[in-house]
């Protein structure tokens, strides 16, 4: 990758923003299925796969894009898929098997209003619970969220790293405003951003498992064709990777792909505040909604209300801590959301009952303006 | 090809692995020279000097439980 | 006598499947032809999907991926897609790859990626009790068509040909040396190859349509499955419910990988 760009502004969109960060996390395989509105990070790739050497394929369906990046993924390549709605829905059962045979990838989920085709050309959070509990079965599962091009692009670098070093898929959240908006992205020079790779196996093939028990719960999965000849499964299996009907085998299985996120949880989790250190009033909102609540924070000031904004970057695990602490200093949280209050019930969790948890859903296809986010305060103050 | 020949004339060893063998019977039924029997649900070898060597048997035995040298 | 210990992984043996199932005479049938064509088994990937052939990457030696069902054929063309020094082989059964799987089946033979797909073809759905399957024969009975089933098959081998498939065969279990050499042939193409190969299935099939033991359903092979060179001869007649066996399709046309490739190549030289 060539650093032409270093240091440079330039203006793009959010879909482009993730294509570019993919670039530069050393993503180099993209196997993808065409629907809006994410369609713009596969047509990106296809431009500037091929110029580098990286791999683009446009498979048959969304379901063969997912079985896609999980063998190029087991081959050694950074792999990544973009989608949107139904495209989500039909990738599942394949993020369930990367999450059973912990295989790196990244899934870009630009979100628009459903159910079923609903608004493709409108925005939407209305699968932020699908991302966490999508696939069928217990597991762990990272899920992050970017509210402008400029944090599409970070977030999408980060997405490789959290996948790289947790062996684990890892999929990003966008909605339709911030996928197709354009704007200011900073892109800083590459000699800066932190990439994350792969373990590779320390000892030789034959004494090789890659599901190792390891204190960390983290395997290291050798690059197909490097010697190391495994086996892989979507079937409960041991630590050498084949299938067992011991329970007691299976039982660990299952509870260290759980723990395998939540131990590792305050590495993974990230909060920005704007004003929440005096607070009365607590706004929790992620993806382009956070602009809006952030605008309506500063106008709440200018009125001489103290409001503050907790904006995750990481929806699953969910901050937990965080949103505790939160409830605990202000007298109210409203969670303004495009949906209908999805996650508001992970809030009204956290905060253990210790505040009112108001909702703000809009599930109409419009935007939520930060007027109505100040209505709402103004109503509860 | 003398090499092979007189190698083909040695009497056939017949191995069955009882412990892989699950008595499908695909090997006695197909044997040209009726080498192979059932007994108690496994192949067994009864006429090993009639074996020609053909191969089928250990071709055909889904168990891998079946040699012929 | 061939030495499979070298090719298999011997503590998973004895193998899950039934007495008489023919996955197993198969998979040493690619075992003799992957020693045949001199492959190495680092640098081979065995990729499945799910049901009863599905099973057998879990018994051989080499890098080994046992995917969700139907999808084997899209996991390997990310495999092949992502390192092309690989050789990749998919496992799959006639459920498998003409019903869940039937999509990918059809465009990773559009495309000619270079895999070898080896469509055990039963006629059943094995692991989960004997259901019907596309390429059940009308008539036959199934745990799902329990008075015969009234849907026509597909002709899974025709179905591969007409998409675009470089080299289609037939083979069976009887005719085990053929069995092998279509492998063999199907391993050496360069592009996207297919070997349908007919097996039986005691307990599922063989039980329900009157040839419970292994030996019937190996005797209806034997006079069933018919060499290319001998169902020439044959009258419209004789050949009714019979089917060829032996190469059915061997073009050369242009391979996925070697095609991007060349598009990087010359994005990169401007040429
Ligand atoms: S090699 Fe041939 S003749 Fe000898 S036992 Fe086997 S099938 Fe019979
Ligand atoms: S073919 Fe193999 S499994 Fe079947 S009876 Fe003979 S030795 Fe046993
Ligand atoms: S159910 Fe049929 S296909 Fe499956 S292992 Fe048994 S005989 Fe073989």
């Amino acid at each position: 990758m060539s650093n032409d760009h270093s240091g440079r502004i330039r203006m793009m969109q959010g879909n482009e923003a993730c294509a570019e960060g993919a670039l530069v996390a050393g993503c180099r395989f993209f196997a993808g299925y065409p629907i809006t509105p994410s369609t713009e990070v596969a047509e990106h790739l296809s431009v500037k796969f091929p110029k580098i050497g990286g791999r683009f394929i446009q498979m048959e369906d969304e379901i063969a894009a997912m079985g896609a990046i999980i063998g190029a993924s087991l081959t050694g390549m950074k792999s990544l898929t973009a989608t949107s709605g139904p495209g989500f829905s039909l990738k599942q059962e394949n993020i369930g098997y990367a999450c059973m045979a912990e295989v790196p990838c990244v899934i870009i989920n630009v979100m628009r209003g459903g159910p079923s085709t609903g608004m493709p050309t409108l925005p939407a959070q209305m699968d932020v619970q699908q991302a966490r509990w999508g696939t069928h079965g217990d597991h762990g599962i990272i899920v992050l969220s970017a509210s402008s091009a400029q944090e599409s692009y970070e977030q999408t670098i980060r997405a490789f790293n959290l996948a790289e070093k947790y062996m684990t898929p890892v999929i990003l959240l966008l909605d339709e405003i911030v996928g197709h908006t354009t704007e200011k992205v900073i892109i800083p020079d590459e000699s800066k951003i932190e990439i994350v790779n792969r373990r590779k196996p320390a000892e030789k093939p034959k004494d090789y498992l890659p599901y190792r028990e390891t204190e960390d719960c983290i395997p290291t999965l050798a690059p197909f064709g490097t010697g190391y000849r495994y086996n892989v499964t979507g079937l409960c299996h041991n630590e050498t990777g084949f299938p067992t009907n011991d329970n007691k085998i299976i039982g660990k299985l299952v509870h260290r792909l759980v723990k395998k996120i939540v131990m590792h949880a305050d590495d993974i989790i990230e909060v920005k505040k704007t004003m929440l250190d005096d607070a009365e009033i607590g706004i929790f909102a992620y993806g382009s909604v956070s602009r809006s609540a952030r605008s309506a924070v500063l106008k709440c000031r200018e009125m001489g209300i103290k409001a503050g904004l907790l904006e995750p970057k990481v929806l699953w695990p969910f901050p937990k801590k965080e949103v505790l602490a939160m409830a605990r200093k202000v007298k109210a949280i409203i969670v303004p959301e495009l949906n209908m209050g999805q996650m508001a019930r992970e809030v009204e969790l956290a905060s253990r009952c210790a505040v009112p948890v108001h909702k703000l859903g809009r599930v109409d296809g419009n935007p939520i303006d930060p007027r109505e986010i100040v209505d709402m305060i103004k109503g509860v103050v | 090809m003398a090499e092979e020949q007189s190698a083909s004339k040695k009497p056939a060893v017949i191995r069955i692995k009882l412990e892989w063998c699950k008595g499908c019977e695909i090997c006695v039924a197909f044997c040209p020279k009726k080498v192979l029997v059932m007994e108690g649900g496994k192949a067994k070898v009864e006429n090993p000097g009639d074996c020609i060597k053909c191969m089928l048997c250990e071709l055909r035995c889904p168990d891998f439980a079946i040699t012929v040298e | 006598m061939f030495n499979y210990l070298e090719y298999i992984r011997e503590k998973n043996f004895p193998h899950i499947w039934c007495a008489g199932c023919g996955d197993g005479i198969v998979l040493k049938a690619i075992l003799r032809a992957i020693e045949k064509s001199g492959i190495s088994l680092d640098e081979t990937v065995m990729v499945s999907g799910i049901g009863c052939s599905s099973r057998t990457p879990g018994y051989v030696d080499m890098n080994t991926l046992h995917t969700t069902h139907g999808r084997a054929i899209p996991f390997a063309t990310g495999v092949k897609h992502g390192n092309p020094k690989l050789n990749v082989i998919v496992i799959t059964g006639d459920g498998d790859a003409t019903a869940i799987g039937g999509n990918h089946l059809i465009h990773a033979a559009r495309r000619n990626i270079d895999i070898t797909v080896l469509l055990y073809n039963n006629y059943i759905y094995g692991m989960t009790g004997g259901q019907c399957s596309p390429t059940t024969p009308t008539g036959s009975r199934a745990a799902t068509a329990p008075f015969g089933n009234i849907e026509p098959p597909f002709n899974t081998s025709g179905l591969a040909i007409a998409a675009g498939a470089s080299f289609v065969a037939r083979a069976d279990v009887y005719n085990v040396a053929n069995c092998e050499k279509m492998i063999a042939m199907a391993l050496a193409k360069k592009g996207f190859s297919l070997v349908e190969i007919l097996t039986p299935c005691p307990t599922a099939f063989g039980r329900r349509n009157k040839m419970a033991s292994p030996v019937k359903l190996m005797e209806w092979l034997r006079d069933n499955a018919v060499p290319a060179a001998k169902w020439k001869k044959m009258t419209e007649e004789e050949r009714r419910g019979r089917m060829e066996t032996g190469v059915l399709m061997d073009v050369d046309k242009p391979e996925y990988t070697a095609e991007y490739e060349k598009l990087v190549t010359s994005l990169r030289t401007g040429k």
